[in-house]
């Protein structure tokens, strides 16, 4: 990875100076992750140009020992293209090789390093995640003019698009502090990727080098963000101290926020959980069954009936149950509320004894992530073995996908839906069902109905039939 | 004295302290037999005389003994058992576990017994505790009997009483296991006397009759028959087929368990006030005519019938209504009603008939059961039991099963003899009668939850972490095909060891030496496709697909990957690529040739950017295309310099190396893609025939794999089924080996992946177990896309250079081992959870860490 330097000012090498390398030499430097070299591919009076290049050693890092970069870096994969680019790894290196200059100190020329001189940047290659238009989004901002090249992925195959990789060169008058810390901040927020562990101490380092730009920054909210790698609590704590608030007050008017919002606007979710809630009440269920429970918002919802006596979350990802673990407070729960509660992993694809000797089920937005052959398996498992007596089921309804903007036609609404049924489709398929096993089903409509389309969520209940009922 | 002992049974040792107990058991059980309330109290509270942890000890002791009686094993308790609590739980645990109570009671002198404990120094108690325990045993002795000792109760009064008694163990009647068969099980006659005559002539069996009439049945060579019992009632001629199967168990020619039905005879001839229902009036009016004498011979012959037997090292298990695994080879009351009336709900139909709970659709046990009692249209295999009978006497038929060939006989009813309550199970309206599976198309979380062990035929035990299934149920759920088609997914494979060779990471010399020291002199070499590795099924016609497999759709077959993902996400280029490899198949005729109507094809398939589109796009592109602009940039800038006057030449090579090396890595990855638009753009590589119609191929060599497959591409008249390049190398032959590297190397030179070297025969057990199934050499270039770019670079390939392969390689066994068993446990038609249990294994060795590299 190269990053060149130059400048015009007069004399041009007193760049030497601010950068505190010289001119005529080549200056190496180890690094915790690789080599980087400083020299200077021009240094004339009239113009100056320094280049820092950065080695990162490929095969070192993967040979290290586990956990002394952060895991979902791209280490897992050995082919990687972190050696290439502009990342945080050139952001430390440029804290480690030109740290006076960063800090805007300079012992021979003091009053240099508080001049703005004209500076031209050339990243030879810099991942922009969001493009050219956050490129340009970031840095014009801050008086850059931006020259931005974008490559292909592979100009053998054009078919596959480009990259998300530009050759940038920005131009400016500005200190050279400036100019060396808008880069250390701004890299890795394009590359929206860190190379170790982000925690407090990050808030530390954003504040301290974008403290005088960074305040009145239109991009401030997702530059804070990237750069704290999209962590909640961080970037709340960091927006307020930039904003000059304390971290209670953030608190309190993100939830207002939050609060302002739902009133406003109710989400589907919110509607689909609140009608299954109230469905399962009404059928007076005592013990219930959330299939594919997800990250838990509908056991949240089900935790705060006291009717319900015996609530089991299951689902098919262990991540997920985890994150439900967290979010529902559980190890924080009483030993009573702990027995009222059950997590556990299980799929709908195979029958399970634990999920017998419940009356209410609810199977929200799950079906669609089944593939259609293997509905057979859920329909027995569910219907024939656990056989609860409610059971509530909902999926999306295609009809009223077209009311969806932002919805190419003829996607599904996710990429993992393997199938999405029409109004038609859905109640064959449940009527089938209920005559299968001996229920009986009825459908209701979820959210803003529309005309010819329907709601976008369609819900059915099924009722067990009673056998004693039937033979009599 | 004789004590016998039936196997298994729960044994209580009852006697004062001092009695003598524990010597008597150490002389007659081996010491793990053995449960001693001591030694619990011991393992609780480190004093094994210590009284305070009494309770807790016998916890641990009943706990253990219901372990072991879960396990069928004989357990004896050595506690003194003198108070009739004491015993209560341990003949109620016996009860729950269908076992039989044995009774040893040391009815010693109280004094004898004091004078023992006086000269041990850890049984410093009390002379009263003695005496009280002598009197409690006193009177407990009188109801003994009553407690649920009636059968095997043993008193013994004196120390000589003690030393010249014998043990004798004997097997219970249930237990056969010695008796291997082969087998002719025939179901449910009820009178059928023509029909059994006629069956037992197509099996083989040669039928005369004797001048004093009675008839002589002499097997088939060293065949037996077993009756699922019911010869009675409803039928024409139920005298004559008892007479008949009378006359055979007498001569050891036939195995008999009683049924409902001749229960209920023998209670009607024993004078019993008996309903005359469900065709009994039948059996007594037949009956009626015949002598006294051999009346009584009837009722005693079907009184003396055993509920069940467990035959063939309980591989085989014949009882009139079916029998839960939990209850095989075990005697109580409770068995032999399962025995003869399966289980019920308690409800009834609407045909007044009783609602049977489905044991068999739950049955996970080992042996295979072989049933009858509830008539159905046709036998059909659920979870390795079946129900043969076939309603005779309803006008269905009589049928019989082969043991071991699994084979159905059957011989059509003369008439209909009896109106059925309730019509036949019409077949139309079941679910598709699949060979293997049944009524077990639904899998049950409990057949792959937890930590698991797998027995498998080449490699031991394969054990699953919990952590792995886990990761395997997600996957597995939520990305494979249907798990009726997953009969097999391929194992991992180890690379050669790593070479010394200067800028080499791989040699195929290190693959031959590999097998020359596992005792292997032929190898053969394959070309190594780059592309996906994939399973092709493919059936003669979609009816075979719903038959065999028991899935739904109309589909010929099914392509998926080594993960078990559908491995086209367009269904109709799937449906045309299976097209063309059936009609490859026609074309050699190769149904005939295996008699089979699928084959399971283990294949690669190209261009591998048809799968790996996203990581090209993902990864590998993006790196190059990076690589190159930044290696660019940094050399036009050093060259600058150097131009300068400043010496940066040393970077300035290493720079120009690198930036080589990527234009070599991006070449290699580039080979590897094409674009795709139809099947016409597709290649197929198949390179192992796994497995027809009952049978796997894993006993043929590689050669016939290859020489079998290369026929048939040969023969396809479609582009897509290509050949692979083989040879043979004999590893203890230089030119030989020789010969194979020049291949070797004009294969990746030209940009090939490589070569996978393996045995010559399929399987090989070697001095240490199983051998490497194959060992994968792949060229210099190719490496570059998963080591990197710049791999070759010498201070980058030292550095590779250290790398374990044995995790890699036990893993490649572990999943080898299971790939192979649950393809042969498919071709044998064990129910779908068994096959699922190893593919679902390989899936979750799949999540175990392993360098991704090798």
């Amino acid at each position: 990875m190269l990053l060149t330097i130059s400048t015009a000012y007069s004399p041009a090498t007193d760049l030497g100076y601010l950068l505190h390398k010289h001119p005529a030499r080549i200056q190496s430097f180890g690094l915790a992750f690789g080599q980087a070299h400083v020299f200077y591919p021009e240094a004339r009076t009239e113009k100056c140009t320094a280049a820092l290049l950065l080695d990162v050693d490929a095969v070192g890092l993967i040979r290290r020992p586990h956990g002394q970069f952060a895991e979902n870096f791209a280490l897992a994969q050995y082919v990687s293209d972190r050696p290439y680019v502009a990342s945080s790894f050139l952001s430390v290196a440029i804290a480690r090789v030109f740290s006076s200059a960063l800090s805007g100190k300079c012992k021979e020329r003091p009053e240099l390093a508080e001049t703005e001189i004209p500076l031209k940047v050339k990243l030879s290659i810099l991942p922009c995640r969001g493009g050219e238009k956050l490129l340009r989004r970031l840095f014009e901002p801050l008086g850059y003019t931006v020259e931005a090249e974008r490559h292909a992925l592979d100009t053998r195959f054009p078919d596959w698009g480009e990259s998300r990789y530009f050759t940038v060169t920005l131009e400016t008058t500005c200190r050279l502090s400036e100019l060396l810390t808008h880069l250390y901040i701004l890299m890795p927020v394009l590359d929206d990727e860190k190379h170790y562990w982000v925690g407090d101490a990050e808030i530390e380092k954003l504040l301290k080098h974008s403290n005088d730009w960074l305040a009145d920054h239109p991009e401030q909210e997702s530059i804070v963000r990237r750069y704290l790698k999209h962590q909640r609590r961080l970037t709340r704590q960091a927006l307020a101290q930039l904003r000059e608030e304390d971290a209670q007050e953030a608190d309190e008017t993100v939830q207002a926020q939050e609060e302002e919002q739902v009133e406003k606007w109710i989400g589907l979710n919110e509607i689909r959980l609140a009608t299954v809630t109230e469905v399962l009440k009404q059928c007076g269920a005592r013990r219930v069954l959330d299939l594919g429970c997800g990250e838990g918002k509908l056991l949240r919802k089900l935790l705060a009936e006291k009717q319900f006596e015996k609530i089991v979350g299951m689902d098919v990802s262990h991540h997920a149950l985890r994150i439900a673990q967290e979010r529902l407070n559980y190890d924080r729960l009483t030993e009573k509320q702990k027995q009222r509660l059950c997590l556990f992993q299980g799929s709908l694809s195979y029958r399970d004894k634990r999920l017998v000797g419940y009356d209410g089920a609810a199977v929200i937005e799950v079906i669609e992530h089944l593939d259609l052959p293997r509905l057979a398996a859920f329909e027995r498992g569910l219907f024939e073995f656990a056989c609860p007596r409610t059971v509530v089921l909902t999926t999306p309804n295609i009809e009223y996908n077209v009311k969806f903007e932002n919805l190419q036609a003829g996607r599904f609404r996710h990429k993992d839906h393997r199938f999405e049924w029409t109004r038609d489709e859905f109640q064959s398929w449940a009527v089938g069902v209920a005559k299968r096993f001996d229920y009986t089903v009825v459908f209701h409509p979820i959210g803003p109905e529309a005309e010819d389309v329907g709601s976008p969520t369609q819900m059915a209940v099924f009722t067990r039939g009673d056998r004693e009922a039937r033979t009599t | 004295m004789i004590i016998k002992i039936p196997e298994p049974s729960l044994i209580l040792l009852i006697g004062p302290s001092g009695s003598g107990k524990s010597t008597f058991a150490r002389k007659h059980f081996k010491p793990t037999e053995v449960l001693s309330s001591d030694f619990c109290r011991g393992l609780v509270s480190d004093d094994e005389t210590d009284q305070t942890a009494t309770n807790d000890a016998f916890e641990v002791l009943r706990f253990i003994a219901a372990k072991r009686l879960a396990a069928g094993k004989v357990t004896v308790i050595d506690a003194t058992n003198v108070q009739v609590e004491a015993r209560k739980p341990l003949v109620a645990l016996a009860r729950e576990y269908h076992y039989l109570t044995v009774a040893i009671v040391f009815n010693m002198p109280a004094k004898l017994c004091q004078e023992r404990n006086e000269v041990r120094p850890d049984r410093n108690f009390k002379s009263h505790v003695v005496r009280q325990q002598s009197q409690q045993l006193r009177r407990s002795l009188r109801g003994l009997k009553r407690e649920g000792f009636r059968n095997f109760l043993y008193v013994m009064s004196t120390p000589e009483d003690v030393e010249t008694v014998q043990v004798e163990r004997q097997p219970l009647w249930v237990n056969r296991t010695d008796e291997q068969g082969p087998f002719d099980i025939i179901g449910d006659i009820h009178g059928c006397f023509d029909e059994l005559v006629e069956l037992l002539e197509e099996l083989g069996y040669e039928i005369s009759t004797q001048p004093n009439g009675e008839t002589v049945v002499q097997p088939s060579q060293g065949r037996k028959a077993i009756f699922v019992g019911d010869f009675v009632d409803r039928g024409p001629k139920v005298t004559e087929v008892l007479r008949l199967v009378m006359g055979m168990q007498k001569t050891g020619a036939a195995i008999c368990v009683p049924g409902n039905h001749d229960v209920k005879l023998v209670r009607a001839l024993r004078g019993k006030n008996v309903n005359p229902t469900h065709g009994l009036a039948e059996s007594l009016s037949q009956l009626e005519q015949e002598s006294t004498e051999f009346k009584t011979q009837i009722a005693e012959f079907l009184n003396d019938l055993v509920s069940h037997y467990v035959l063939d090292n309980g591989k085989l298990v014949v009882a009139h209504a079916g029998m839960r695994a939990e209850l095989q080879g075990r005697a109580s009351g409770r068995v032999r009603e399962f025995a003869l009336y399966g289980e019920t709900t308690g409800e009834t139909d609407d045909f007044g008939l009783p609602i049977r709970v489905d044991w068999a659709d739950e049955y996970r046990g080992p042996g295979m059961v072989v049933y009858g009692h509830t008539p159905v249209a046709e036998p059909k295999w659920v979870n390795r039991t079946i129900n043969i009978d076939t309603g005779c006497v309803f006008g269905g038929k009589l049928t019989a099963l082969r043991y071991p060939e699994k084979e159905l006989v059957s011989v059509p009813a003369r008439q209909t003899y009896y109106e059925p309550t309730k019509p036949l199970p019409d077949e139309v309206n079941e679910l598709p009668s699949v060979k293997t599976q049944g009524y077990d198309d639904i899998l049950d979380i409990d057949d792959v939850r937890g930590r698991r062990v797998i027995s498998t035929r080449l490699h031991h035990n394969v054990t699953i972490r919990e952590e792995n299934t886990i990761t395997a149920l997600e996957v597995i759920s939520r990305f494979a095909v249907d798990p009726k088609w997953l009969i097999y997914l391929p194992p991992t494979m180890s690379p050669t060891e790593t070479t010394n060779i200067p800028g080499l990471l791989e040699h195929p010399t290190e693959g031959f030496t590999y097998y020359r020291k596992q005792g292997v002199s032929n190898v053969i070499w394959e070309e190594k496709h780059m592309g996906s590795r994939t399973v092709v099924i493919v059936c003669r016609d979609p009816e075979t697909a719903k038959r065999r497999f028991g899935v739904a759709d109309d589909t010929l077959g099914i392509c998926y990957t080594r993960t078990g993902r559908r491995f086209f996400d367009d269904a109709t280029v799937e449906t045309e690529l299976l097209r063309q490899v059936k009609a490859a198949i026609d074309k050699v005729n190769y149904w005939e040739v295996f008699s089979t109507d699928w084959i399971c094809l283990d294949c690669e398939l190209m261009p591998w950017s048809v799968k790996a589109q996203e990581l090209l796009r993902q990864q590998y592109a993006p790196v190059g295309t990076s690589a190159r602009v930044a290696l660019g940039e940094a050399i036009a800038s050093l060259e600058t310099t150097a131009e300068q006057g400043v010496d940066v030449s040393h970077i300035l090579d290493d720079y120009r190396q690198r930036a080589e090396a990527v234009t070599e890595y991006v070449k290699a990855y580039q080979q590897y893609c094409w674009q795709v638009q139809s099947v016409a753009d597709l290649k197929l590589a198949p390179f192992h025939l796994l497995a027809t119609e009952g049978a796997v191929y894993f006993d043929k060599n590689h050669l016939w794999h290859m020489e079998t497959l290369s026929k048939l591409c040969q023969n396809s008249e479609d582009t897509l089924l290509f050949a692979t390049h083989y040879g043979v190398v004999d590893v203890t032959d230089d030119t030989s080996q020789t010969e194979a590297i020049r291949r070797w190397e004009e294969l990746t030179e030209d940009g090939g992946e490589g070569i996978v070297i393996k045995p010559l025969d399929f399987i090989v057990q070697g001095k240490r177990g199983l051998v490497q199934p194959a060992v994968k050499c792949r060229g210099r270039e190719y490496l570059r896309i998963i080591y990197g770019p710049e791999y070759t670079l010498p201070q980058n390939l030292e550095r590779l250079r250290s790398r374990g392969l044995s995790h890699k390689r036990s893993l490649a066994l572990r999943e080898f081992a299971l790939g192979v068993e649950a393809l042969e446990r498919f071709v044998r038609c064990e129910p779908l959870s068994h096959v699922h249990e190893c593919v679902f294994g390989i899936l979750a060795l799949e999540s175990e860490a392993v360098d991704p590299r090798l």
